[in-house]
């Protein structure tokens, strides 16, 4: 017994007494391949416990605050009594998406709709039902691509993940509206574990669209981990976005498996959140592989980012570009950790890196490391960090034709951050995502009981903004 | 008077670079500022545009009647006032053409006017081009950004001829130009040149005041005008160099 932690945090306890409580019925809901990767994050949590600072990839991420708040587990079933909008708002415009939702953790929706099957077999459903509908995908891809457990936070979500998302694409087959997935939280102080399972067949297309947002001012603690496997072939996009009160702390894992010629498009937009720590790992495991890893954020007040992206070239001839870039103002911090690992034989590999930070206060803070092991020779691979503030000369330059300070200040924010979000593909959502930047900028954008797509408030006109090509 | 300045004393980070400047510019003039280099013409163009850092200790500056000293940057364009930027600066991702309209709707708000109409401000950038001979794709894209140092002159005067100022002061803008962009440059002033404006051009040599002809030409010398004459001043200079201007008023 002398390999288990003595001190624990609350959240710790609270943790591993509803393993311990639920361990039996679970074990006979769950499949034994499940069951054994259940059991081995079981022990990590207890031997390890939950990350802290003393760990280099948390070093300059402190949850302790967070293990230190009262918290509720809460994996029950939600009744289905409203209907989602009901609850929460999202009418989207400009672009056609499938919604589906989280709430607090479980899949929301009517028992009839728990899984749905289309007509060419694309399976979209609750991760719960799926398992045992499905169990030959579990068997294959279920902590497969996530691999063992490498933290506690890890380790906490497959012990303890109920629920979440599963969408299969088969072969051959292109998804044409966007899966739009919502996680509402409207309990406090509610600590979930999301677990949501991506599988693209081969010649598979999927926009996979996923939204992080709170209805509530209170603390909330959400551990969510995404596997997606993409097939030889098949593209996948996926946009994150994260519009959630200063209170929530949200950690997301996302594991990316990409076989030979496909294609990966991750972004991560971070407009408003507590804590937020994404971590992208990214594995580029066939020759011909693709991948694009961006993201923008955009924090004020206490708020804390922490961006983690590993991009794995296991094999030769593939390409991938991170570009992070970020607005920070007042007392907010971000961290950026860039890894890029290429593989012995990984020759003709093309990786690039690059991360960019406006810092609009004294009191702001960043933090950029850049990691590149190379084990070939014949490579090409970069890597760039900048921390900066906004150009005086250009806030000059623009005050002399007349324009405003503070609509200087806001062009030059905006001009920053539409390097990231020019790289939208549907032009819908690039679109509403360039109102809400617009919005957050100006200090307009907080937590509302919307949709973070579509807000109460409709958009002011903008009056710089216009496409001259469109008149 | 349209720009009246009196006895100006500007400093930057407590050196004073200007010490005791005079001048005064009539609307329908056109006013040529020479001197050797590091005498502080460059520090009145930016006095005179507002820019922070460059601190008047004593004296005014008086623009159509009202003493202007405390005025922002863009109170000062917005009335007016356009500075042709002897570097003028790159910003990637604002489109020149978002830029350009974002100008003219600030001054026209300024002026309690409403914005624009998309139609109207095309046919005027169209109309402003041409004058300027500046390619159409170079307003699709972000401001000076990839611009060859005569595109961005052009694009300078480019924009006066947008904004239409009463008081344009032209800082070095021959600096860097090959004979044919200069032309241009001297066409695009001289077709806006008009009774009701005024213009202050900043150059160390002769070759521009050839194409803009200047009413005034001041010489300036270690922070103050220490010489005023009409053109013929200039062509002095020209053959004779700055020498015997520090000779004569060096203390």
């Amino acid at each position: 017994m002398n390999k288990i932690k003595k001190t624990r945090f609350p959240l710790e306890e609270i943790m591993l007494k509803h393993i311990a409580q639920n361990d039996k019925k679970w074990s006979e809901e769950d499949l034994p391949e499940m069951n054994v990767l259940r059991k081995q994050a079981t022990e990590y949590l207890l031997e390890k416990g939950f990350p802290n600072t003393k760990m280099e990839k948390w070093r300059s991420t402190d949850m302790q605050p967070v293990y230190e708040e009262p918290l509720t587990i809460y994996d029950e079933a939600i009744p289905y009594t409203k209907k989602v909008n009901e609850i929460f708002q999202c009418d989207v415009h400009g672009f056609n998406t499938k919604v589906i939702s989280l709430l607090n953790g479980t899949y929301y929706s009517k028992e009839n709709e728990k899984l749905t099957v289309s007509k060419e077999g694309v399976i979209i459903g609750s991760l719960a039902y799926a398992k045992k509908e499905y169990p030959a995908f579990f068997k294959q891809y279920y902590g497969k691509i996530a691999g063992e457990p490498s933290d506690g936070l890890k380790a906490a979500n497959t012990a303890l993940a109920r629920d979440g998302a599963f969408v299969f694409i088969p072969d051959n087959v292109e998804v044409k509206d966007a899966l739009q997935l919502i996680k509402i939280m409207n309990q406090p102080n509610l600590a979930v574990n999301i677990r949501n399972l991506i599988i693209l067949g081969k010649n598979a297309k999927l926009t996979f669209l996923h939204c992080d947002d709170s209805i509530n001012h209170h603390a909330g603690f959400i551990n969510t981990i995404n596997e997606v496997f993409v097939g030889e072939n098949s593209s996948f996009e996926l946009y994150k976005l994260q519009n959630l009160n200063d209170e929530t702390a949200l950690l997301n894992q996302t594991y990316i498996h990409q076989e030979r010629n496909s294609n990966v498009k991750a972004m991560v937009i971070s407009l408003n959140g507590g804590l937020i720590r994404n971590e992208i790992s990214n594995d580029l495991k066939g020759q011909g592989a693709f991948s694009n890893i961006n993201g923008l954020y955009l924090m004020d007040n206490q708020q804390h980012i922490d961006n983690q992206i590993y991009v794995k070239h296991s094999v030769p001839d593939c390409e991938s570009n991170q570009l992070f870039k970020g607005v920070l103002d007042q007392e907010s911090k971000a961290v950026f950790n860039g890894y890029i690992w290429v593989a012995p034989d990984a020759q003709k590999t093309n990786a690039f890196q690059r991360n960019n930070n406006i810092l609009l206060s004294d009191n702001a803070f960043v933090e950029t490391q850049p990691q590149l092991e190379i084990y070939a020779d014949d490579v090409k691979c970069s890597h760039g960090a900048t921390v900066g503030q906004l150009d005086d000369e250009a806030l000059f330059y623009m005050r002399q034709r007349g324009i405003s300070f503070s609509d200087a200040r806001m062009l030059l924010m905006y001009a920053f951050a539409d390097e990231v979000i020019s790289q939208i593909s549907m032009e819908g959502l690039r679109l509403n995502i360039e109102d809400m930047v617009k919005r957050r900028l100006r200090g307009e954008l907080s937590i509302c009981d919307r949709c973070v797509l579509h807000c109460s408030n409709p958009e002011q006109p903008v009056i710089f903004d216009i496409d001259m090509s469109k008149i | 008077m349209l720009l009246n300045i009196k006895n100006l004393h500007v400093s930057i980070q407590g050196k004073e670079i200007i010490k005791g400047l005079n001048l005064s510019v009539n609307k329908g003039e056109i006013h040529a500022i020479m001197g050797p280099n590091g005498t502080g013409k460059s520090t009145l163009a930016a006095a005179i545009t507002g820019r922070e850092g460059y601190e008047i200790t004593k004296g005014e500056i008086i623009y159509k009647g009202q003493v202007i000293n405390d005025w922002s940057p863009e109170k000062r364009a917005n009335e007016g006032v356009f500075m042709s930027f002897q570097y003028p600066i790159e910003i990637p991702g604002v489109s020149m053409t978002n830029f350009m309209r974002t100008a003219l709707n600030a001054q026209r708000e300024y002026k309690k006017l409403p914005p624009i109409s998309a139609g109207e401000f095309l046919k005027k950038m169209e109309s402003k081009k041409k004058l300027v001979e500046i390619h159409s794709k170079l307003t699709n894209r972000s401001v000076n950004e990839g611009f060859s140092g005569g595109e961005k002159k052009k694009n300078e005067i480019f924009q006066m001829a947008m904004l239409e100022p009463e008081l344009a002061i032209l800082d070095e803008t021959d600096s860097g130009l090959d004979i044919d962009a200069l032309k241009v440059v001297a066409k695009g002033v001289n077709q806006l040149k008009s009774k009701e404006n005024a213009f202050i051009v900043i150059t160390h040599y002769q070759r521009l005041l050839d194409y803009i002809v200047p009413d005034f030409v001041h010489v300036m010398y270690n922070g103050k005008i220490v010489k005023s004459g009409g053109k013929g001043l200039a062509l002095e200079l020209e053959s004779q160099g700055y020498e015997w201007i520090k000779e004569q008023f060096d203390d």
